[in-house]
């Protein structure tokens, strides 16, 4: 499976993802934010990190750039789009994902480990995970806290498009498990055709039991089923 | 042609920010504060002669990058 990786100024996960796609048997390429044009990809990874500094709002310099204008024609061709922390504020910054991730409740950087909870398989990226399975993931993120209508916040819900709640160890999901404010403990989303996933924790992070655990790796060998 | 653009979180938008500010002020004996919201403010120069293509442009702006208009809104003035 061909993977792309895109890389923008501030961008510092992308290492990470490129060594968990090799290392997972994607051919990967890395791709600068001020090409035109894609190599074939079946899969396109926008990494997390601070692209453009964060200036203005998190990813919106980024929505804006050259290369997103091709992962935005490829992302409704059905290529499948997988945007991690930043990559997921970039996402709903060029509208290919609704809502938007505001500043934690809390106001602080989040950097640790946490729970989710799987709440839907059926699809191209979690099909390797057990629905309610529950996943320990890392977070790093000053604005996770997402946020979208009532109406597209019902709709995600009735048409499980959803795809990880924060929880606990046990998998129960209630505000006290809720690092960072987000509306239903949301950690993540599908779009309405499930071929691109945002979310905030990092699976990259999760693909060694030595270094870290290795509940990341389903997430990315979903992909070659 | 000068322009200032405000952009504040919408009301239904928790700010967080706004939030703690507030309450920093209360603490500080600021006893009659109501309420506070923070934003942004964006000050444009244009060069056009016409004062309804010059808001356009701005408003096509503000659509366009510098307002995420599920979050935020905003408004124009001229200065």
């Amino acid at each position: 499976m061909n993977s792309s990786v895109i890389v923008f100024p501030g961008s510092n996960c992308d290492r990470d993802v490129a060594d968990a796609l090799e290392k997972l048997h994607f051919q990967n390429t890395m791709v600068w934010h001020k090409d035109t044009s894609l190599p074939k990809s079946d899969l396109i990874v926008i990494p997390g990190g601070f692209s453009y500094g964060d200036y203005l709002r998190t990813g919106a310099i980024a929505a804006k750039s050259n290369i997103l204008n091709e992962v935005i024609k490829a992302a409704k061709d059905g290529c499948l789009i997988l945007g991690i922390c930043n990559g997921f504020q970039i996402l709903t910054e060029t509208g290919l994902l609704k809502g938007a991730l505001l500043r934690n409740k809390k106001l602080k950087f989040l950097g640790k480990d946490i729970y989710v909870k799987t709440m839907d398989t059926d699809n191209k990226f979690c099909n390797k995970y057990k629905k309610d399975q529950v996943l320990k993931f890392n977070i790093a993120h000053n604005e996770g806290n997402y946020f979208t209508s009532p109406n597209h916040l019902k709709e995600l819900e009735d048409k499980n498009l959803i795809s990880f709640k924060y929880c606990d160890e046990n998998g129960n999901i209630n505000e006290k498990n809720n690092p960072n404010g987000s509306l239903n403990n949301i950690a993540g989303i599908y779009n309405d055709k499930k071929n691109i996933l945002g979310m905030m924790p990092h699976p990259e992070r999760m693909v060694d039991q030595i270094i870290s655990n290795n509940d990341g790796i389903n997430l990315f060998t979903s992909l070659l089923n | 042609m000068k322009f200032s653009i405000k952009i504040t979180l919408k009301k239904d938008v928790l700010d967080p920010q706004g939030k703690v500010v507030q309450q920093t002020l209360q603490d500080m004996g600021l006893d009659t504060l109501k309420s506070l919201r923070q934003g942004k403010y964006i000050e444009i120069e244009i060069d056009e002669n016409s004062e309804s293509i010059a808001k356009s442009k701005i408003e096509d702006m503000c659509k366009k990058l510098l307002v995420n208009l599920i979050i935020e809104d905003y408004e124009i003035s001229k200065i």
